[in-house]
């Protein structure tokens, strides 16, 4: 995820302090901003996590991503059927505060988007890991997967990122 | 809010975009080391306040609140928000009067003592150098309040006019304000909280006016105006007094009263309809071409004798190039620079603001379109990343205003 309008240095300052709201058990929990990291799922350093399972791949944006928008309030989807490339956008996020790009973590073709964030954007906010996914792929390269980080690779990401600024 | 808080992050990220991250992160990191901060600084972070670089300045962007919680408020209750960033400055002697009156679009002699109004500094081109908020203390005493982004070049544009117009024997002195702190308090809740902290009458002042008072113990400038659509009060407190008297706000509001960042400040002003310059107005933008033609006083359209004046005028006969209109638009919010087409796909302007009104849950914006297609009503297309959304342009402001005036 590219913040747009806000660069991730200004971005950090947006940090919002919000209790972990997902369902499934946190594997670890960010120390400064309480997001949600899941065990099971893969990290790009956009932000975008990938749930790998058997055939297909989910992608949407993780807590602390949706944590440093705010409230999502329009999210433009690509189009069944298309590809999309591992680090280049397919799609963006609209905040109050700030548009965002979102980059794919993997290549593949897309098999499924999840139309009800067209009604319902803010699913990003309040269920970023599930009811938030944004779309299915079919990977075109697993392989891929491996250059991806893993849950506590990825906190320590994120404690880098924000201590950095 | 005033410099430009889109722009700022836009800024940035072609930076990030253009070159190596780590690089852009040190040299961004070097110069927020340099950042002013308000005397509200420790109180804002006490409260959770999310600081950003605006203008120059640390500055909340928000609080705990998100900038959809604290925008809604607002309207529903009340906001107070730390703007010691903008500048106060006074101008004193016999013939400030005339002197200001060469650099902006007011009739500043008809202006009753103890009343102000919205103006615009204007150059050569009639372009504007800043819009601001001026009043008329005395005949012999203006106080003005410029944009925190404005600032030096506001102050050197000043300067250079003075040095001048006291050369050739007039009577003017300026004073600037570096030791007051600025509180804007807006929302429905405004008045009776502020009641609670002055013996001042507040129902007699309106919007628009100004008065020097003891407020929580001290000598505030208070003028009853702001940037949100809502009523409310500018309050210019000595800085030492400032903290106390934002927590006295909080405090006799019950909690009701939230502070406010320049998030929801921006959404805020985007909802009323007004200006943010740097976005919405640049130098070479004319008051007539912003939708500010009801700011230039009737007898200066007559009689002109500022900066740009005949160019201004010249517009106020034949009409503008393009003008300043709203639009509510479908798909995402346009942000500034998307670019506006009219139905067979032809430019026809740019969006200069733009984003989802929290108050109305749609898509407003701002932006600039060719004289003609500016017609309330209008159906054009809006680009953002390469697709066309429709936009139709709508009356500002979007939400409507609860200025308290005289009924």
């Amino acid at each position: 995820m590219a913040l747009r309008m806000w660069a991730s240095s200004t971005a950090n300052a947006l940090k919002i302090s919000c209790a972990s709201k997902a369902h499934l058990s946190p594997a670890f929990s960010l120390s400064r901003c309480f997001s949600t990291v899941l065990d099971g799922l893969k990290y790009a350093e956009s932000h975008e996590w990938v749930k790998h399972e058997g055939a297909v791949a989910t992608i949407g944006i993780t807590d602390h991503a949706q944590d440093h928008l705010g409230e999502v309030v329009f999210v433009e989807l690509p189009e069944a059927g298309g590809s999309v490339t591992k680090g280049k956008g397919f799609g963006a996020v609209e905040s109050v505060k700030a548009t965002s790009d979102i980059n794919s973590p993997i290549s593949g073709e897309v098999v499924e988007v999840n139309s009800k964030l067209t009604e319902t954007p803010g699913l990003i906010n309040s269920s970023p890991y599930e009811d938030g996914w944004m779309i299915k792929v079919k990977p075109s390269s697993p392989s891929e997967l491996e250059s991806l980080m893993g849950p506590k690779e990825y906190t320590k990401f994120c404690e880098e990122e924000d201590a950095a600024h | 809010m005033r410099g430009s808080l889109w722009q700022l992050g836009q800024s940035i990220t072609r930076r990030l975009a253009q070159t190596d991250k780590k690089a852009v992160t040190r040299r961004y990191f070097a110069s927020e080391a340099d950042l002013k901060k308000t005397v509200l600084y420790d109180f804002h972070v006490a409260h959770g306040g999310k600081m950003v670089p605006f203008a120059g300045w640390s500055m909340p962007i928000q609080y705990k609140d998100s900038i959809m919680e604290s925008t809604i408020n607002c309207r529903e209750n009340g906001s107070l928000f730390d703007v010691s960033h903008m500048c106060g400055l006074s101008l004193k002697g016999k013939d400030s009067v005339p002197f200001l009156e060469k650099l902006v679009i007011a009739d500043v002699a008809g202006l009753a003592p103890g009343t102000g109004t919205l103006t615009v500094f204007t150059n050569e081109k009639g372009g504007a150098i800043d819009d601001s908020v001026i009043t008329k203390v005395k005949d012999d005493h203006l106080y003005i309040v410029v944009n925190a982004g404005c600032r030096d070049k506001d102050l050197a544009h000043i300067e250079e006019h003075m040095k001048a117009f006291k050369a050739k024997g007039g009577d003017v002195s300026w004073h600037i304000h570096d030791e007051r702190s600025l509180l804007a308090l807006q929302g429905p809740l405004a008045a009776p909280v502020l009641q609670h902290l002055t013996k001042d009458d507040l129902s007699k002042l309106y919007f628009g006016e100004f008065r020097i008072l003891d407020i929580n113990g001290s000598i505030c400038f208070l003028t009853r105006t702001g940037y949100t659509g809502e009523d409310g009060f500018e309050i210019s407190v000595p800085s030492e007094n400032a903290v106390d008297l934002a927590k006295a706000i909080l405090e006799k509001s019950e909690g009701k009263v939230r502070l406010t960042g320049l998030g929801a400040r921006d959404s805020l002003r985007l909802e009323a309809g007004l200006c943010l310059y740097g976005n919405d107005m640049e130098q070479h933008t004319t008051p007539v071409e912003a939708g500010l033609t009801w700011a230039i006083g009737k007898r200066r359209r007559a009689d002109g004798g500022f900066l740009g004046a005949e160019v201004i005028l010249k517009q106020l006969a034949e009409g503008p190039p393009v003008r300043r209109v709203g639009f509510i638009s479908s798909g995402p919010p346009p942000r500034s620079h998307s670019e506006i087409q009219d139905e067979k796909g032809n430019n026809i302007g740019e969006i200069t603001s733009g984003g989802f009104s929290p108050c109305l849950k749609k898509n407003i914006a701002m932006g600039y379109v060719k004289s003609g297609q500016h017609k309330v009503g209008t159906k054009h297309k809006i680009l953002v990343r390469g697709k066309a959304y429709e936009g139709v342009i709508t009356k500002m402001p979007f939400v409507p205003t609860k200025y308290y005036k005289p009924s």
